[in-house]
């Protein structure tokens, strides 16, 4: 069975954003945001059936607008955010409601919004539906809850916190990060503290991310050339604020951090290498693997997608795992584990499936060996870490 | 008759050739005693040559000695001739024979007369001469009988004194033994004021030598008391002799010959060689140590030393000179000792060698950041060679060795200075090409700076390398004594010279200038492209030619007769080659970050929804093809022009006809615009299917086009990703469409494949046209107005 070929699912639109369903942990489940001016946008739930190399897929409709940003709740399954613009708007095509549109110009203005939505309840775990069906049976999505962000500029991203109820939120709004509560079972969100950025310039967020050690207290975010930690206990300042030598086209790019603050630092220099691996590429997403996190996913504008096993930033010490495995084999292992030679940091794989640039990739949420990329053209390609690596790792 | 025969006559040969007689036709002559003797000396020769008599008759040549008509042949028969005539010649032949025999007798006779006659008179002669000899012996002969008698008298004599002088003989033997007796008592009875006075007068050799022939006659008579006193008196003085002399010695102040002398003398009186010895060492520790006292002196804190060369001077005649005479003086003197003394000399010349080691090694410390090789050479060659003395003296104190490890020393470290230096001078060019970069210019004097500041570093680096080649070549010159030591010949020509100093210094450069693009931080960012564009340049060139140049000109000059490995000049020209294009990739990396930030700036603060209608070409467009053109005249002066697909030159008037009206409703969303617009899109579509990827980061090649092609597509790529990134009203796009449209008319010229330029800019306005949720697009032809106007 040739199971480490690529799965390719093609979208109607072009998209952007794409998220596992973080609340899931038994299928392997993706969600794809669509980004269309002129359609309906949608949501795809993508089910992909591991052992027989199907993908299910079931498509909600998202009528807001274009969606830039998705993030899957942590606690439940069927509830998720976006970020989207508002801007399916009614430009008039006569040239004599020119002047109207013109002048209403300000208003007409596209704002970038977030929101909450649940979905239908009998898609949250993913019924499967026939794939010609549930094109035309597009659901729609609830709304939960409005971000308000009319003080505060575009929604650039919304992350959930990682490991917590469901309850708390950050959203990055220009140059704002705002925290949100969510109450009432997440039908209403209420600004919990907010901070700003301060500086010369257009300073704004590209993209935020949320420690998942120390107790998620820790959130990162990108903006031009700098990396800043904040503590969401304490939001006025950000405790760590690295410049980053010089404008490269990856760190505008967002970076995500699956390490901890303390690993920030290790983060910024893996910019160098890892750049030095995608050679002159920009980089739009990086993510590292929540249990492995020596295995690092990059998705550039060449549209590629990089695997690289980026050992030194490893929290796993190299046979770490062999030693708590079992402690009457310890004598066979350590002899294997002398025989094993530390691996280099390197790119293990570079996937070409796509043919535009790759804007988001993801680690699924149920199989740490599993990941989706995503590039503009709407193709959504499913990989696996290949299986001489997996079981070195493993073993 | 043979020939020879004629040559040599004998004297008493009767003349029997006449003239014009033939062989054969010769009277018989009745003397057949010539014939025998030419035969006897003809066997002798024969015999001398190895030929049997046999073998000489049977030779074809010459006549036949037993023919019996051979006239002058031994067996010659008158019958048998006269038979052979007759019967064989006609009448008148034997006529003429007749006649001509006739004539030889006649002439015979005559000569056989004159030759009787002239021995008759030599015959009365003798005859005379004879009668007088018996008369003259007579008288001889009594006289001869007198001498007998008168000799027989004189024996007589002479037995007679012999016997009277007997006796007397005797007694003057003994007398002259008695003598010399005497002269030897008295010897030793004024032994004692001989000595004094020798004391006195300082005569100290004279003393001992006197001493010495006194000893032993003493001590054979000491049982005597008249010698007993003698000899004590002796032993006072020796005693005294042998103290003056301990004090001369120990006073030292004499100099190495003289104290030599002393002990010598004190050897000679028996005095313990052991103690002396060490004596001896002792006080040339002190001399030695004065020597290098002073050197110490000139090594000194004050500045003003005297220069290397003079050090090793004084170090060698003083320090390494006094070493040679003591340790000469103590073989000489101590040979007796053995081993045990050999190895305390020995010993005393390493301890004192390694002081003067240490003292060299401080004072050539101080030359180490020097940059006079030659004299340095001369001054180690000089301290090489002044040890080679002692150090063949004093093979076991290993002093040779510890010099050649000292020059070999210094000439690894001046190794190492050198390559500080070309890394000094390499990166001292660097700083030269960044001011003269950072220098405000006059406006068009920039073109040719850049190829000049090229040559400039080229040739300064070159001459530097060389200079250093020359100095160390120094180190390997015949004429200076350590050149052939195997580590000179060897290691240092090889590991040396060849890999430390230039594959070193060309590693090291390699490494100088991959760190320009190796670093992020400030230093990378303030690295001006030109910069990385000539160090490029230099490293390609570098991969090219000079360094083979290089690297032959140095296996030239040290003939590399190692066998250890050295880099091969392929590894090395890898090595830049390398180099080299990282920086040209680095800089294509830099310059088209530049352009990127300067189109991404110019997107992303746009607010391209209330854009007004275009008017114009955007001036950040004009900036871009302005400096794209200054980055071409950059790279164009430093590399060549490459290779560009062949394309129809009419490119610049190419309409957007992929992008026209149809075009917009978006080949991404087929399902939902399934009417007209297909046809174009579906080309386009398939045109994408099947023109290759854009490769938007392909690696830089070693030429202008490729250079410029790479930095395009940057540019392009990332106005790409930013314009996906806006939301475009309709006037916006339009504005894009026009800036599109400038850049393609401006662009083209500079990139390997125009149809890039093209497919990036296409897509750049669809993807404006997607993200329109109004688009309009502008008419091709006003865009072009709008174009060529601006």
């Amino acid at each position: 069975m040739e199971d480490d070929a690529p799965v390719i699912y093609g979208l109607e639109f072009q998209a952007r954003a794409l998220t596992p369903q973080t609340a899931e942990t038994d299928a392997i489940r993706f969600l794809v945001g669509t980004q269309s001016l002129k359609y309906d946008n949608q949501i795809h739930i993508i089910d992909f059936d591991d052992e027989n190399n199907i993908i299910n897929k079931n498509v909600l409709l998202h009528q807001a607008g274009e969606i830039w940003h998705i993030s899957a709740s942590p606690a439940d399954k069927g509830v998720l955010a976006t970020c989207y613009n508002r801007s399916k708007c009614s430009f008039s095509k006569s040239a004599a409601q020119l002047f109207i549109a013109l002048a209403t110009l300000k208003f007409l203005k596209v704002l970038t919004c977030a929101a909450v939505w649940r979905m239908p309840k009998e898609l949250e775990s993913g019924s499967h539906e026939s794939p010609d069906d549930s094109s035309s049976t597009a659901q729609t999505l609830e709304l939960l809850c409005h971000l308000d962000n009319t003080a505060h500029g575009n929604m650039a991203c919304v992350v959930w916190e990682p490991m917590g109820d469901g309850k708390k939120i950050i959203s990055l709004a220009d140059n704002h990060i705002l925290l949100w509560d969510l109450q009432e079972s997440s039908s209403q969100a209420v600004l919990a503290s907010s901070a700003s950025l301060e500086g010369k310039g257009q300073l704004r967020f590209t993209s935020g991310r949320w420690s998942p050690h120390h107790n998620c207290t820790q959130v990162a975010t990108a903006s031009d050339t700098t990396l800043r930690g904040w503590d969401t206990r304490n939001m006025s300042k950000p405790n760590l604020s690295g410049k980053l030598p010089y404008v490269r086209p990856c760190d505008w790019g967002p970076i995500a951090w699956q390490a901890g603050a303390a690993r920030c630092w290790c983060c910024l220099r893996v910019t160098g290498p890892l750049s030095r691996c995608l050679a002159l590429c920009r980089v739009w997403n990086v993510r590292y693997n929540h249990s492995h996190d020596q295995l690092v996913l990059t998705g550039s504008s060449d549209s590629r997608v990089i695997l690289s096993n980026m050992v030194s930033i490893s929290s796993e010490p190299f046979g770490h795992l062999v030693d708590d495995d079992d402690i009457s084999d310890q004598e066979d292992h350590r002899s294997e584990e002398k025989s094993k030679e530390p691996l280099q940091d390197n790119v293990i794989a570079t996937y070409e499936e796509h043919e535009d640039s790759v804007y988001a990739v993801d680690w699924s949420s149920a199989d740490p060996w599993l990941f989706a990329s995503l590039s503009y053209d709407g193709r959504l390609v499913i990989n696996r870490v290949p299986r001489a690596l997996k079981y070195h790792i493993l073993l | 008759m043979d020939p020879g025969s004629s040559s040599f006559p004998p004297p008493s040969q009767p003349h029997a050739r006449g003239p014009g007689s033939g062989p054969g036709d010769s009277p018989e002559g009745p003397e057949a005693e010539a014939p025998e003797r030419r035969r006897k000396a003809h066997g002798m020769l024969k015999l001398y040559y190895g030929l049997s008599e046999g073998e000489g008759a049977g030779r074809p040549s010459g006549p036949d000695p037993l023919d019996p008509t051979d006239l002058n042949g031994a067996h010659f028969d008158p019958e048998v001739y006269l038979d052979k005539l007759r019967r064989e010649c006609p009448l008148a032949q034997l006529m003429d024979s007749e006649t001509d025999m006739v004539r030889q007798i006649r002439a015979l006779d005559s000569d056989m007369q004159t030759l009787v006659y002239e021995n008759y008179n030599k015959f009365i002669s003798a005859t005379d001469t004879i009668r007088k000899m018996k008369n003259d012996f007579r008288k001889m002969e009594d006289e001869m009988d007198r001498l007998a008698t008168n000799m027989a008298v004189i024996t007589d004599f002479s037995a007679r004194i012999s016997a009277t002088l007997q006796d007397r003989h005797e007694r003057i033997t003994k007398l002259a033994g008695v003598h010399a007796l005497l002269r030897k008592l008295q010897f030793l009875f004024e032994l004692p004021s001989r000595l004094t006075k020798c004391v006195e007068l300082g005569a100290y050799g004279q003393a001992v030598r006197y001493q010495g022939r006194a000893q032993a006659v003493l001590q054979q008579y000491q049982h005597l008391p008249s010698f007993r006193a003698i000899q004590d008196d002796c032993q006072v003085i020796t005693a005294r002799l042998a103290q003056q002399l301990r004090q001369r010695f120990r006073e030292g102040g004499s100099g190495a010959p003289e104290q030599a002398e002393c002990v010598e003398l004190l050897l000679a009186l028996g005095e313990p060689a052991e103690e002396l010895c060490e004596e001896f060492l002792v006080h040339a520790r002190g001399r030695l140590e004065e020597e290098l006292r002073s050197l110490e002196a000139e090594l000194g804190p004050s500045p003003p030393a005297p220069d290397v060369l003079e050090f090793t001077d004084h170090g060698g005649s003083g320090f390494v000179g006094g070493l040679c005479h003591v340790a000469a003086a103590y073989q000489e003197l101590f040979a007796a000792q053995g081993p045990a003394g050999a190895e305390k000399l020995a010993a005393f010349a390493q301890e004192l060698g390694s002081r003067y080691f240490a003292l060299v090694e401080r004072r050539l410390a101080q030359e180490q950041g020097g940059g006079d090789n030659s004299l340095l050479v001369r001054a180690l060659d000089r301290f090489h060679r002044r040890l080679r003395a002692p150090g063949a003296l004093l093979a076991a104190a290993g002093l040779a060795d510890a010099a050649t490890e000292i020059v070999e020393r210094v000439a690894r470290e001046r190794l190492g200075h050198h390559l500080q230096g070309l890394q000094a001078a390499f990166l001292g060019c660097l700083t030269d090409v960044r001011q003269a970069l950072a220098a405000p210019r006059v406006a068009g004097k920039e073109g040719p700076g850049l190829a000049e500041l090229l040559a400039n570093v080229a040739s300064s680096i070159l001459s530097h390398i060389k200079a250093s080649l020359a100095a160390v070549h120094l180190f390997t010159a015949k004429e200076v004594s350590f050149s052939n030591k195997p580590y000179f010949r060897g290691e240092f020509c090889s590991q040396g010279v060849r890999e430390g100093l230039i594959v070193g210094f060309v590693r090291s450069m390699c490494q100088t200038a991959q760190s320009f693009c190796d670093s992020p931080g400030e230093k990378g960012g303030a690295t001006p492209p030109a910069l990385l564009l000539l160090l490029s340049r230099l490293c390609l060139d570098y991969e090219t030619a000079t360094i083979s140049y290089i690297l032959t000109l140095t296996d030239e000059q040290f003939l590399v007769q190692d066998q250890s490995p050295v880099t091969p000049v392929s590894t090395l020209c890898a090595e830049a080659r390398e180099t080299a294009r990282r920086l040209l990739t680095h800089y294509v990396k830099v310059q088209g970050l530049v352009i990127s930030q300067m189109l991404r700036k110019s997107v992303e603060t746009r607010d391209w929804l209330s854009t007004l209608e275009p008017r114009n070409v955007r001036a950040v467009m004009k900036r871009v093809v302005e400096d794209t053109t200054a980055i071409d005249v950059q790279v164009g002066l430093l590399y060549e022009e490459g290779v560009r697909k062949a394309q129809s030159s009419d490119s610049s008037k190419r309409t957007f006809s992929v992008y026209s009206s149809s075009r917009q409703q978006g080949r991404y969303a087929p399902s939902y615009t399934p009417s007209a617009p297909m046809d174009t899109n579906l080309l386009s579509n398939i045109q994408k299917l099947f023109s290759e990827r854009i490769d938007v980061f392909s690696p830089v090649e070693f030429n202008k086009v490729s250079v410029l092609t790479g930095i395009i597509k940057i540019s392009l790529k990332t106005l790409l990703e930013c314009v996906r990134l806006r939301t475009f009203g309709r006037f916006g796009l339009q504005q894009v469409q026009v800036d599109c449209h400038f850049l393609q008319l401006y662009l083209w010229r500079f990139v390997a494949d125009e149809e890039l330029v093209h497919l990036l800019l296409d897509e750049v306005v669809a993807s404006a046209a997607l993200r329109c949720p109004d688009p309009v697009p502008m008419e091709p032809s006003v865009v072009e107005v709008i174009c060529e106007r601006g």
